[in-house]
């Protein structure tokens, strides 16, 4: 494989769609497609037969908006269209030609005007599951040029220009990473790519790898390259059995067409990967545990160092990244560090996917430029909070992550900015909350979930975090005294600074935040005996100590 | 000296001491007399780092380090004793006095347990936090030796020890979080299991969780120093 | 100067705690120099007093009359000790919380008994769902652990409360002792 038989692809694609006069993109993420989008397609396939349109109806990955779905995109007018039902397909054939339907289009400008797609540019436009899709679309090109005209420290260098940082949660900067395990010694290492995502509300990865694994396939050989790894593997959750189905034919593929395995676009590069799927462990998207997992051990985490770079899978240097790191690589070789630098703010560069959920208009997925105001997502891309209610505070960063405060919503996100409100980026789940939520169950809630999924390792995280959910709850149940809550401090405290992974280390930050913007609600449980928003069901002192 | 070793100053406590590189902070600790409390951590042992009590601070990092698996390095400052690490030992102990039933004084470790002694060395004349009060059983099914999962405390040492120095792997962790529970094989009564007897485990155990059937109502001291021994004889082997 | 009040009460305990105090033998005559005992188990008083300096309280809370009794102890002490490990830390008593006390009535009064199976309900507290220790309810000045506290741990814990010498409990005992 080299750029011309890559052009060749290319312009095959083209001209195969060239022949029709529009293109009926229908999204079959597993948010549409439980809305059963895949009957869709084939009515909409039908019906476009039947009145004689010459028109392709291609299946494509998610299209961002997954609370108006199944979502239909019809090119090149660009008209999307939400909710539509199977028997709506003969109106949407009819449509193509003329008017559009409708009572069906979708017209939120403001939702798709403010966003920047990087990660997600192919995310709805092209057939996760043919590679040529993928091809036409530049893909793999960023490869062919480095492997036929970069080093692998020129590579490096790219991706330390760019700024960009790891996507899971971190931040760590990836090109230092990449050039650590480039410089570990070592015959034999690994890449891994972690789509261990276990975040309450956050599927970010689970839509990229639906919509687009080409991209972080793509990504991961870059890597492999870059550090001169020979193997990898994609640690999926298998939870995700469209994203496994959709790579392993990415796999497959990539691997027909010479893009992986020996000699990849026939030069000496060597590198194959393949899929492990996790039990659905959250504490295995943290580094260690998930190699130990891979290994066929418990999926326990270890004390670091030495960090997987030096010593990973099997005790080789192991490059870890996130599945948005790996999807930001391609563009950045190809369009170069410096394009990447100029998108973002000052020390957060590129973009973010968000999950948006809870008590917001636009629930999805949306790519904005770092930077952008936490009001900008919510209020505008987001719509809002619907029903009347008033926004109470934002969750990011999931269990590990912190509540916002209305008041908090001019800050820009950014890695720095959040970390400095009491929050973190994390993976990028967001989830939003009116005044009908109760801060103190909502920190029981993610206490809870720490608790749960804690892989039981080290005391203060095992012990700590049941223990801090038998304080919230009594707490939530009225029972709890002001000692209680000093007591809640004092061992979140010792949680946060000693427990071994960062599953213990940032289990206290949803308790930590919302104590800081939210304390009346803890005082008014404890003292006043009530809960503001009325979701807890608070006992009588009477009924406490009978 | 010879050739390839390399030797580190460091500062633990105010007090200048020395190691090879490659040692732990907790080696070269208590070889000059400075003590830091541990619970998972047996001479002889891998490091699993997991009980926390042996975090210390270093100079230059906000963030604490487990001694054992710590490797000093020149010029390095540690701290073993400030009131921050002291009242996080503390928590810590009590989240183990607080997390199953350890009702010391009908216990078959009384007076030879190394939580009952860490409580008191750390200065615990009572625990602040809710006591979990758990259901759990007792295995009494060995012929020789019997587990209480109340006194547990989840240090592994018997796994490590069955596996790394016996070789049978008989115990091992099942269930996640505060569920973890040690099991024998596959969660199959202990006397039912492929154990070799040899009793390792029972030497080893910090608590009462593990203990020998014909101790019961005496006094039951454990001797996990054969370690380092068996292990010097094997290599000199 | 007037002596300082001495109150020792027994809520869920084997009293073996009492026990171990009186086993300071011939010393409790050199405490009796320094301290009135106003009320106990071995003094003929029924009403906690009004006012004591020292209250030296055995066993956990178990029934609803000990959680009466040890709010009023505390209203009406200075200085309030949870004396042995029941107190401090529910100990055996707080044995039958896993499984409730139910089935520990039902064990006691209705399986092992062959005449008349009956649960006592007349007179005798409600027991709690949970066996607790003292500190739970109220607030406590100092905490002897120990099953029992030994005589020396008495006397020299009392004889620094009396005279306000400095006490390092841990020094003296822990739990199980």
């Amino acid at each position: 494989m080299n750029l011309e038989e890559l052009e060749q692809i290319a312009e095959s694609v083209r001209q195969e769609n060239a022949r029709f006069d529009y293109e009926v993109n229908v999204c079959m993420g597993t948010g549409c497609l439980s809305r059963h989008s895949d009957k869709l397609k084939d009515a909409l396939t039908e019906q476009i037969a039947a009145q004689g349109k010459n028109a392709l109806v291609r299946r494509t990955g998610c299209m961002g908006l997954c609370a108006a779905g199944p979502l239909v995109l019809v090119d090149p007018d660009e008209i999307l269209y939400q909710h539509v039902r199977s028997d709506d397909a003969g109106s949407v054939a009819t449509s193509l030609g003329t008017a559009p339907v409708a009572e069906l289009q979708c017209n939120l400008r403001d939702h798709f005007d403010q966003q920047v797609h990087i990660v997600l540019e192919n995310s709805g436009h092209i057939d996760p599951e043919r590679i040529d899709d993928y091809i036409a679309r530049d893909g793999y090109q960023a490869l062919v040029k480095a492997l036929t005209e970069m080093t692998p420290s020129e590579v490096i260098q790219q991706i330390v220009e760019s700024g960009l940082r790891g996507r899971g949660g971190g931040g760590y900067p990836t090109g230092l990473k990449w050039g650590t395990v480039a410089k570990a010694f070592g015959d034999t290492k690994y890449v891994i790519c972690n789509g261990d995502e276990g975040d309450p509300g956050a599927f970010m990865d689970r839509s990229v790898l639906e919509s687009d694994p080409q991209r972080v396939l793509e990504g991961m050989i870059l890597a492999a390259y870059a550090v001169g790894a020979s193997k990898g593997f994609f640690y999926v959750r298998a939870e995700y059995p469209l994203a496994v189905a959709r790579l392993s034919a990415c796999l497959r593929d990539a691997r027909r067409r010479g893009l992986l395995g020996n000699g990849i676009c026939n030069t000496p590069f060597n590198f194959d990967a393949e899929i492990r799927l996790g039990a659905g462990a959250f504490v295995c998207g943290e580094e260690t545990a998930l190699i130990a997992s891979i290994e066929g051990r418990r999926g326990t985490p270890r004390p670091r160092p030495p960090y997987p770079a030096v010593s990973g899978l099997w005790g080789r240097p192991t490059l870890i990244n996130n599945v948005e790191t790996f999807a930001n690589i391609a563009p950045i070789i190809r369009n170069g560090g410096k394009w990447f630098a100029s998108i973002g703010s000052e020390r957060s560069k590129g973009t973010k996917v968000f999950a948006l959920t809870g008590k917001i208009k636009n629930t999805g997925l949306v790519e904005v430029p770092m930077g952008i105001k936490l009001r900008e997502i919510i209020e505008v891309i987001g719509g809002g909070v619907p029903d009347g209610h008033t926004f109470k505070a934002v969750q990011t960063g999931g269990p590990s992550g912190g509540c916002i405060p209305a008041e908090m919503l001019d800050i820009g996100v950014s890695y720095d900015a959040l970390l400095k409100i009491g929050s973190i980026m994390g993976s990028g789940g967001m989830i939003v909350m009116d005044d009908t939520s109760c801060m103190v169950n909502v920190a029981r809630f993610f206490v809870e979930f720490c608790m749960t999924e804690s892989c039981g390792k080290c005391i203060p995280c095992r012990a700590g975090t049941a223990q801090m959910y038998k304080l919230l709850t009594r707490i939530c149940d009225g029972s709890a005294t002001m000692d209680d809550l000093d007591l809640l401090i004092d061992l979140c405290d010792t949680v946060k600074e000693t427990s071994l992974c960062g599953l213990g280390q940032t289990a206290p930050n949803p308790v930590l935040s919302t104590l800081k913007y939210f304390r009346n609600e803890y005082i008014d449980h404890i003292v006043h005996k009530r809960c503001p928003a009325g979701v807890c069901s608070i006992q009588s002192p009477a009924e406490v100590t009978a | 000296m010879s050739p390839g070793v390399d030797v580190k100053t460091l500062v633990i406590d105010g007090k200048d001491v020395t190691g090879r590189s490659g040692q732990t902070i907790l080696e070269i600790a208590r070889e000059n007399g400075i003590d830091i409390p541990t619970l998972c951590h047996l001479d002889g042992l891998g490091d699993v780092g997991a009980c926390r009590l042996c975090l210390v601070e270093i100079k230059g990092s906000n963030k604490l380090q487990p001694a054992c698996v710590t490797t000093v390095f020149e010029s390095m400052e540690v701290s073993t004793q400030s009131d921050r690490l002291l009242k996080h030992r503390r928590t810590i102990l009590e989240l183990l006095f607080t997390e199953r039933n350890h009702i010391c004084s009908v216990c078959v470790a009384n007076g030879n347990c190394e939580l009952q002694s860490l409580g008191q060395s750390q200065g615990l004349t009572h625990v602040r936090l809710p006591y979990r009060n758990p259901d759990l059983h007792v295995d009494a099914s060995h012929e020789r030796f019997t587990i209480d999962h109340n006194r547990c405390i989840l240090c592994t040492r018997c796994v490590r020890v069955c596996a790394e120095i016996e070789g049978a792997h008989v115990w091992d962790v099942m269930g996640r979080g505060i569920d973890s529970m040690i099991i024998s094989d596959l969660n199959d009564p202990w006397g039912e299991s492929s154990c070799t007897r040899c009793g390792k485990c029972v030497q080893v155990c910090p608590t009462g969780a593990l203990f020998d059937k014909s101790k019961v109502g005496e006094a039951h001291p454990k001797y996990p120093d054969f370690l380092p021994y068996l292990n010097l004889m094997r290599e000199a082997k | 100067m007037s002596k300082l009040t001495l109150a020792t009460v027994w809520l869920d305990g084997c009293s073996g705690c009492h026990m171990s105090f009186l086993d300071m033998d011939e010393r409790l005559l050199a405490l009796a120099e320094l301290v009135d005992i106003v009320y106990s188990p071995i003094v003929d008083r029924k009403d906690f007093p009004n006012h004591v300096d020292i209250a030296l309280v055995e066993g956990a809370v178990a029934s609803v009359d000990d959680e009466k009794k040890i709010r009023k102890i505390r209203a009406h002490t200075t200085t309030l000790v949870a004396m042995g490990d029941c107190a401090v830390a529910g100990n055996v008593p707080s044995m039958r919380n896993p499984i409730g006390p139910q089935a520990i009535l039902d064990r006691a009064y209705i399986q092992n008994v062959s005449t008349q199976p009956q649960i006592p309900c007349v007179v005798v507290p409600r027991l709690l769902p949970i066996v607790r220790p003292i500190h739970e309810f109220v607030k406590v000045d100092v905490f002897l652990p120990g099953c029992p506290p030994s005589a020396d741990t008495f006397h020299t814990a009392l004889t620094a409360l009396v005279t306000g010498a400095p006490l390092d409990v841990p020094a003296l005992t822990r739990f199980g002792a």
